[in-house]
């Protein structure tokens, strides 16, 4: 019988189930883990320096690029930050469109995590049915913003335009006979909540679909049933945010425990796990799915309902519309002023956190009263979340690694900054 | 009795013939794939490609070298260099834009005083060397002039939301 020593194993960063370029250092005891060691900063851009030395408003488009799963709720942290500093509040409306985006958000984040965590587990259908649904929330995220990814629309007192009248429409083309072009156009036939509202009702439907493939798919239930469990205390004494934390039975949400924006006018449920395992971080996100389409539910009506400004009326930080910049010449200063210079805030730091789908991401900024940030610190869920990966994975075999970076989340976009 | 249940249904494999009637319902489903070349998914009057400058319907341009999409460029990804011509108007000698270097983000066109530069819905353009990443005055002028309908009708699709 030959022995076995213990021996290193390095995984990825190219490996597919490394969501990205991750690189782990595993000491193996056979096939049990011994130790993980993630090398983190092959996708290191210099983010927070990068904002030190532009205009706050231009570092809007670097922060989609950070968590690029949640592009919107990254602009809300960092706005809020700016907003918080200079001590403004956007209208009603452009509050109830940034919470509905960072639901819509939510939502893709977690289709494109529940795709690829069962991709990496093994199983592929669902993969094929979430990706199927992301592509209408990104035909969202394209009619409102203009980019399919990165979108910059949030700004310090408000969202840059209000939502479109009118949802784009598939064009005829000789591969579709005139009814099916009309089914597909069905729910574009309207606005961009009206192509929501048709959203959130066949959603549901989908979560089932998707539960129904998996939780309580006896293959899905090995893999994931107490596999890398955390308890309550040693989740919060880990830093944990999020999903992670709630999937550890501790009922911490910012949306509820320090609300921003409007959530304390909306109805909605925080899961919560018990057990603490990847199981039941799993069940956490699919219940949080279907609550995000609750509130996007809610903001819809509400939306509709209440026609508004979406941008503050405040010509130092936000500028004018583009009839009042051509008809009038001091808002046309303003306009220029605000794009070339910005604006200056008021010395001193603050920090604004929003629940991204990932957990807390949080924008720490110092202000020296210049118009830029003297120093901008990002605070990423799944940074913190990658960290306890050591302590979470000693002792469970190798498939298990998969799961567990599955489960974390980690997208490294905003691990590395 | 519970357990017992549950140990019939893991026996009969329940859950996986559940999950099986899924995936055979959506195999009858209508196909949401598209031919992509000749068919394209829907795109919005705000999307933000290929970028263009505009000329007014005279055929004057309609930049005015006031360089704020320059200044407002997070990714330093414009040069202008701009002189006064003979009839007293300032006008760009070169409007380079790095498309490496661009984000997409839309500020530029969000400045500009005159609507001159704009970000088209061209969004797959391709260049056959890296030195064709820096597209240049010329070139952006004629994509002006080859997609001035669509950009005009875009524009104004958005203008009240501006």
């Amino acid at each position: 019988m030959a022995e076995f020593q213990s021996y290193t194993l390095n995984f990825g960063p190219q490996h597919p189930a490394a969501h990205g370029v991750l690189r782990l250092i595993l000491e193996m005891e056979g096939e049990t883990i011994t130790r993980a060691d993630p090398h983190v900063g092959l996708l290191h851009r210099g983010t927070e320096k990068l904002a030190e030395s532009k205009p706050y408003n231009q570092s809007i488009g670097y922060m989609d690029r950070l968590d690029y799963m949640a592009m919107m709720c990254n602009e809300h942290g960092y706005v809020l930050a700016i907003e918080k500093l200079l001590g403004i509040e956007p209208p009603l409306r452009a509050q109830y469109i940034r919470v509905m985006m960072d639901e819509v958000t939510r939502i893709l984040n977690h289709l494109l995590w529940l795709g690829t965590h069962g991709l990496d587990v093994g199983a592929m259908t669902a993969f094929l049915y979430t990706f199927r649904e992301r592509e209408d929330l990104i035909d969202v995220y394209e009619a409102v913003s203009g980019a399919r990814m990165h979108a910059a629309y949030y700004r310090p007192g408000g969202v840059y335009r209000d939502l479109p009248e009118r949802m784009p429409k598939y064009e005829p083309t000789p591969y579709r006979g005139e009814k099916e072009l009309r089914e597909m156009n069905r729910a574009r036939e309207g606005s961009v909540l009206d192509f929501l509202d048709d959203f959130c009702h066949r959603f549901p439907a989908c979560i089932d679909d998707y539960e129904t493939l998996l939780t309580e798919n006896r293959i899905w239930k090995q893999r994931l049933v107490d596999v890398c469990v955390v308890g309550p205390e040693r989740a919060k004494a880990l830093g944990f945010t999020g999903p992670m934390l709630r999937g550890s039975g501790v009922a911490w949400d910012l949306r509820k425990k320090q609300p921003y924006e409007v959530y304390d006018r909306l109805d909605f449920d925080v899961p919560v796990g018990t057990n603490g395992d990847c199981y039941d971080r799993y069940l956490v996100r699919m219940e949080e799915l279907r609550q995000s389409t609750r509130i996007i539910n809610q903001c819809v009506d509400w939306l509709r309902a209440n026609p508004g400004p979406v941008r503050l009326d405040d010509p130092k930080v936000s500028p004018p519309s583009r009839e009042e910049m051509k008809d009038d010449m001091e808002s046309l200063i303003h306009h220029f002023k605000l794009f070339t210079e910005g604006y200056c805030t008021p010395p001193g730091e603050v920090y604004a956190a929003v629940e991204a789908p990932k957990g807390e991401f949080g924008a720490y900024i110092v202000s020296d009263g210049a118009n830029k940030p003297y120093r901008l610190k990002i605070r990423p869920p799944c940074y913190i979340h990658l960290s306890a990966m050591d302590e979470m994975i000693r002792g469970h075999m190798l498939a298990d690694v998969v799961t567990l970076i599955g489960s974390l989340d980690v997208v490294f976009g905003e691990v590395d900054r | 009795m519970r357990p017992l249940r549950e140990y019939v249904r893991s026996f009969l494999l329940v859950e996986l013939l559940q999950g099986l009637r899924v995936t055979g319902r959506h195999l009858f489903k209508r196909s949401v794939t598209l031919e992509f070349p000749e068919e394209v998914a829907p795109k919005s009057p705000r999307f933000r490609g290929l970028h263009a400058l505009r000329r007014y319907p005279n055929g004057e341009e309609r930049c005015i070298a006031c360089k704020l999409c320059e200044a407002v460029c997070p990714a330093l990804a414009i040069t202008i260099d701009s002189h006064q011509r003979a009839d007293g108007t300032r006008r760009t000698t070169r409007y380079e834009i790095d498309l490496f270097k661009c984000i997409y983000c839309g500020f530029c066109e969000e400045s500009c005083p005159v609507d001159s530069i704009v970000e088209t819905r061209i969004d797959w353009h391709l260049m056959e060397s890296r030195e064709q990443r820096v597209i240049g005055k010329e070139r952006l002028l004629e994509i002006g002039d080859q997609y001035e309908a669509q950009i005009a009708a875009d524009r104004a699709a958005d203008a009240p939301y501006r």
